[in-house]
């Protein structure tokens, strides 16, 4: 390397520009092959190992982007977000991952807590709102997710809905609903209800859930059994069904989504985010990482590829179809307050769900 | 037996067989120490908060109820057709039993896959009982078909004049005459469902496989998981002993071999068209309603875009992943299978006990240990294939052993004298005797490694490294989607990758038991 850091950094943050200029050039279809070419040499290449926790396509789709832009190549190990935080720690100093991007902040909160996680630029930080962001200012808001409940109205009228998730736990609801509490989106929800009614109210609630739900794989698999009318109601996040309804049509959907609101904690608002790791080889490379995904090319690769998160970075938009934001009127619990999520999965256990 | 009688002094291994077979019986007791390890370093007040929870006694009915039901339920069915296509002058016995063996090609949760895309009322005890039946039943079907194949006519017809009528024969000739073999059929069966993941999982029965998958998700090597995996072990090694036990120590040999000739035939009469209708019926369920709906998705796919490229880049690294796992563990399976037939001794019985014990280890055991082990102790094999491969060895080295001790037995050890005396060293008697005349036995044993490799998921799900996927981890990963159109051609090409082998060995085992 020739170059200081710090003018590193500057050189390639210049070249970025200069190769979305080409690229915007060549959409427009003027002289791009001149642009391209001067801007070839520039792109460093390197490579990097990314742990995924996020749905694949959408990762696949955001590192094609990165790639495209940076000529760095990723390595891509998909798993569920708390396998892969738990796989880092077990790793520890020698784990392969470079940086790792995952829907449940929990994940990444496992490993700020251990101090595994590398500090993030601060002017990647700064293109989101700091509410989003690692309280140690050590991983990146990308994306959020609210939870909802979901709905076939042939089967559940819409003046039975449930108030609150809090309802899901009375014996009337018994096989009226789907849940996936083996992935990592089940645990956030966990800790909401902790949180927000207390350890002793969340375990009776957790048991009533387990009594009276039905257990599913994943949010897909509750969202197919909803829609084919196999499951009266699920517990879920929003985006699936936003997902299902651009493939399909939403006149044809057979479902709907309920948004609680009124700061209920099944109305959660979960952060997805990206961190890279200290012991990480490649730590250039995953801050450029970083640096993309809340670009504002990394966030638009995210909406391109069908993913209906909100995405957070300024300036960023989601896919129009989406309820607004401000309208969800979601319960006051940031990533700090969800924590790593362990409490959760204990909880779980002792309510005979795990 | 006759290797006992023989004058000679017992034929001498070289030292480096039984240190080489001692090394395997190592590796494949990984899983155990690990799991006994993980127990111990648990604080005994987790350990109990951990195991005396509602879930794990729900496992534990769940568990049992379907290990039972499914258990007993091959045996009356793999018994019935076995006796039917054997015994009985059941119209087409020929096609009969080509149909019965062939549930062996579609793996469990591609079966459960077919099904529950079909209808969700699988879902539950009901359908994982259904379906595991289907696709396990060749397990006793085929032994015991192969015995009664084998058996001398004669004990029935000498049972029959003196006196007892077709039933009583049948209780009291036929039935204890196939025990070994139907109990053998059933212990595999056992053990199987025991370490089923994929199918349960889909069908939404929760047993200690999936709730271990459940736990290495959430926590990657928590205590939690490696209770469970503990509990699960004490079972396996439970059924093993419960078998020795039933099995007994009878001997079912006759004074030599004789001259069998075609059994008389009990006829059916009246009662055909009702067997071959439960027949047809057992058919369609097992092979009909997974390959119909298999190709139904597979059509229903088409219209989407047909991913070529990732199917073939999938295939062929399953099929490496295969190649590689025969090579392995038939190269394993080898100083055992030696040293079992050739140099008995208190060593060799511990070898083979340890095998034994391998044998009942879930494969969601055998790849947490793995992945766990490698993590903190031999980290440059962590994430490897080398390490995949190791688990495929750990998993499948009875079924290699047992192909390529077979062959070895069959060796007259007088060839080896012979060439030894006429001056050639062992590594090339070795190598220019022994083993082509065990190739055969080799090859046998490579196909079921392979066949076994190809369709295997829970290992592989947890161990491949990153980039590697396999045809089964592709169909498991559409279908926790509910994509079934997706999976159907990842699908499709793992049960005709698989038939290909199956075919082999069918053909070599049936030539076998016709050449008895």
């Amino acid at each position: 390397m020739v170059f200081q850091p710090g003018s590193t950094r500057l050189t390639r943050r210049l070249m970025l520009r200069a190769s979305a200029l080409a690229g915007g050039a060549a959409l427009l279809g003027g002289p791009a092959t001149f642009a391209a070419q001067s801007a070839t040499p520039t792109l460093k290449g390197g490579k990097m190992t990314l742990y995924n926790g996020q749905h694949s396509s959408t990762t696949a789709a955001i590192v094609k982007a990165f790639t495209a832009e940076t000529g760095i190549e990723v390595q891509v190990r998909d798993g569920e977000g708390p396998e892969l935080a738990n796989q880092i720690v077990a790793e520890g100093k020698g784990s392969p991952a470079d940086a790792f991007y995952t829907e449940n902040s929990p994940a990444l909160m496992l490993l700020s807590d251990k101090g595994l996680l590398a500090p993030v630029d601060k002017s990647t930080l700064a293109r989101v709102p700091e509410q989003y962001n690692s309280p140690k200012q050590d991983w990146v808001g990308v994306a959020a997710r609210s939870h909802v409940f979901l709905y076939n109205p042939a089967l559940l009228p819409e003046a039975d809905l449930p108030k609150s998730v809090m309802d899901l736990a009375q014996p009337e609801w018994k096989g009226k609903y789907g849940y996936a509490p083996a992935g990592g989106d089940f645990q956030p929800l966990v800790t909401a209800v902790i949180k927000l009614k207390g350890h002793d109210a969340a375990l009776d609630w957790a048991k009533g859930l387990e009594k009276n739900g039905e257990v599913y794989q994943g949010n897909m698999a509750i969202l197919k059994a909803v829609e084919s009318g196999q499951l009266a109601g699920g517990i879920t996040l929003h985006y699936y069904w936003y997902a299902m309804a651009r493939e399909q049509g939403a006149d044809k959907m057979k479902s709907k989504l309920h948004f609680y609101g009124h700061q209920d904690p099944g109305a959660l608002l979960v952060v997805s985010g990206a961190g890279a790791l200290k012991a990480g080889k490649n730590q250039k490379e995953a801050q450029s990482f970083l640096q993309f995904i809340v670009s504002a090319k990394g966030q638009q690769a995210l909406v391109d590829a069908g993913d209906f998160e909100y995405p957070l970075a300024e300036g960023a938009k989601g896919q129009p179809a989406l309820k607004p934001l401000d309208e969800l009127d979601p319960p006051d619990i940031g990533p700090g307050d969800l924590g790593d999520g362990k409490a959760a999965v204990e909880l779980l256990q002792d309510a005979g769900i795990l | 037996m006759a290797a006992r009688l023989s004058w000679r002094a017992p034929h001498r291994l070289s030292p480096a067989v039984a240190v080489a077979a001692v090394a395997v019986a190592l590796i494949t007791l990984i899983p155990v120490f690990f799991v006994i390890q993980q127990a111990m370093e648990t604080g005994s007040s987790e350990a109990t908060r951990l195991l005396f929870r509602p879930k794990v006694a729900t496992l534990l009915s769940n568990t049992v109820k379907l290990t039972l039901t499914v258990t007993i339920a091959t045996a009356a069915l793999g018994l019935a057709v076995a006796w039917l296509t054997e015994r009985t002058d059941l119209p087409g016995r020929k096609v009969w039993s080509v149909l019965a063996a062939l549930p062996i090609t579609i793996p469990a949760f591609v079966a459960s896959y077919g099904w529950v895309s079909l209808t969700t009322r699988v879902e539950g005890f009901g359908g994982a009982a259904l379906i595991l039946t289907l696709s396990h039943y060749p397990l006793v079907y085929l032994p015991v078909a192969a015995v009664l194949k084998r058996m001398d006519p004669a004990l029935e017809e000498s049972s029959r004049s003196l006196g007892h009528g077709p039933w009583q024969t049948f209780w009291r000739i036929t039935l204890p005459q196939t025990r070994p073999a139907l109990l053998g059929g059933c212990l595999l069966v056992a053990l199987h469902i025991l370490g089923e993941f994929g199918a349960f999982a889909m069908l939404r029965f929760s047993t200690f496989t999936t709730a271990i998958y459940d736990q290495y998700r959430l926590t990657f090597n928590g205590a939690a998981g490696s209770l469970l995996a503990l509990v699960l072990v004490l079972f396996c090694l439970v059924l093993l002993l419960v078998e020795r036990i039933v099995r007994g120590s009878d001997r079912y040999a006759r004074v030599g071999t004789g001259a069998a000739r075609e059994p008389r035939r009990y006829r059916l009469r009246h009662a055909t068209p009702f067997v071959l209708l439960g027949l047809t019926a057992v058919a369609i369920l097992a092979l009909g309603v997974p390959l119909g709906t298999l190709t139904y998705w597979l059509a229903e796919g088409r219209s989407a875009a047909f991913p070529a490229h990732e199917l073939v880049t999938t295939a062929l690294a399953t099929l490496k992943l295969g190649l590689g796992a025969s090579l392995v563990t038939t190269v394993m399976a080898l100083p055992i299978a030696l040293l079992a037939v050739r140099q008995r001794g208190p060593l060799t019985t511990l070898v083979e006990r340890s095998i034994y014990i391998a044998t009942a280890l879930p494969a969601i055991v055998i790849a947490l240990a793995l992945a766990v082990v490698t993590v903190h102790y031999l980290r440059p094999l962590y994430q490897t294939t080398f390490l995949l491969l190791i688990a495929y060895a750990i998993l499948f080295l009875p079924l290699a052993v047992v192909a390529v001790r077979a062959a070895i037995a069959q060796v007259p050890t007088s060839i080896e004298d012979a060439a030894r005396a006429l001056g050639q060293r062992p590594a090339l008697v070795m190598a220019r005797v022994t083993l082509p005349l065990i190739a055969p036995g080799l090859g046998a044993a490579a196909a079921l490694v392979f066949l076994s490799t190809v369709t295997e998921l829970t290992a592989t799900l947890l161990l491949a490294p990153i980039g590697t996927t396999t045809l089964a981890v592709e169909v498991w990963e559409n279908t926790t989607t509910l994509s079934y159109a997706a999976a159907a051609p990842y699908a499709a090409l793992m049960v005709a990758i698989s038939a290909l082998p199956t075919y082999l060995l069918t053909r070599r085992f049936g030539a076998l038991s016709g050449s008895h």
